[in-house]
């Protein structure tokens, strides 16, 4: 078990959205991270559809490179959309 | 009162239920977190099946019978359970053996107890039956995995399944109350359900690498209500509550 590779679990909660990661869990092989993601993750009808990834294969950002990744853009209010109208019948945006 | 009736019920139900039970003891002890969810996952649907059956029975019964006074309250050889449902979580391997044997009967008998005349067991059966499709999935896959996996892990599950293979035959015996209930188009026949068993089983077996046991003489007697010395004990937990504070609730 200890030997178990970790994997990234994804939930779709409803046709349409986005899958969302929400968490993570230990399985030997693919088949038994489904699995368990399904016991695990939608045991209260939360999801229509998931996605496992292994953790092993996600590439992530440095925290310590985060002043140079993510300050940049704080001072640039112009890049929000928040100029526009939106449409009442537009949702999920 | 239709007595074969009720008996018939408790001949399911009771497989469920002493599952479920069995499993629930396994809340907080599976092997790894993400298993012992989905043990217990499995145990909380089979008791909710339970509930269904029992519900349907009490109504059946009337005076003050109800759905808790059937599950906890019964003596020993008052439940109809087969004896392979009752046998011990000695470790993983017998554990998801005894599931997977029993899940590949479970669903060949919903599948047919679907087409049953009596609507009310033919709706339970139907809602039932994608709740055990999953069963069924999960302790193949895990039957696969052990058995495909380490020399360690591929002996003991097939020590496993050598020793709960004794309790397989009598999954297909009939008692007087089944012959009555197929007669009258409710009950399924199980007699029927044998061969379309061993072969699916077999072939899940051979996938994995095991060997199907073969043996001349089975276990019998749980349908009778006749149980294994293990079934006193399982009682013993399930029903200390209600026995000592009756009729508690919370």
């Amino acid at each position: 078990m200890k030997n178990w590779p970790l994997w990234e679990v994804f939930i779709r909660s409803k046709n349409g959205l986005e899958h969302r990661h929400c968490g993570s869990l230990h399985a030997s092989d693919a088949t038994m991270a489904l699995e368990n993601a399904r016991d695990v993750y939608t045991r209260r009808m939360e999801g229509v559809s998931i996605w496992v990834v292994p953790s092993a294969q996600i590439t992530a950002s440095n925290p310590d490179d985060s002043a140079e990744l993510f300050e940049p853009a704080k001072d640039k209010a112009y890049r929000h959309p928040t100029f526009y109208e939106l449409p009442d019948e537009l949702k999920h945006m | 009162m239709d007595k074969d009736l009720v008996q018939y019920i408790f001949g399911i139900a009771d497989n469920a239920l002493i599952l479920g039970q069995r499993l629930g003891e396994l809340c907080g002890h599976g092997p790894s977190l993400e298993t012992d969810i989905a043990m217990t996952n499995i145990s909380l649907d089979l008791l909710g099946q339970v509930r269904s059956y029992y519900q349907y029975a009490a109504k059946l019964m009337g005076d003050d019978t109800t759905e808790d006074t059937i599950a906890f309250l019964r003596k020993e050889r008052e439940y109809k359970n087969v004896l392979l449902v009752e046998q011990p979580n000695q470790d993983f391997a017998y554990s998801i053996s005894r599931q997977f044997l029993f899940d590949s009967y479970h669903l060949l008998l919903l599948e047919e107890l679907q087409n049953s005349t009596d609507a009310t067991l033919s709706a339970i059966a139907k809602k039932s039956i994608k709740e055990v499709s999953y069963h069924t999935r999960f302790s193949s896959d895990w039957i696969r995995r052990l058995g495909g996996g380490t020399e360690e892990s591929h002996n003991r599950i097939q020590e496993a399944i050598t020793h709960l293979w004794a309790f397989t035959d009598e999954l297909f015996h009939q008692t007087d109350a089944d012959k009555t209930m197929v007669s009258e188009g409710i009950g399924v026949d199980v007699t029927k359900l044998k061969d379309a068993f061993y072969k699916k089983v077999s072939a899940v077996l051979e996938e994995s690498t095991l060997e199907t046991p073969q043996l001349q003489y089975f276990q019998k007697g749980g349908k009778q209500g006749v149980h294994s010395e293990h079934m006193g004990y399982l009682l013993a937990d399930l029903q200390y509550m209600q026995r000592t504070y009756p009729n508690m609730n919370w």
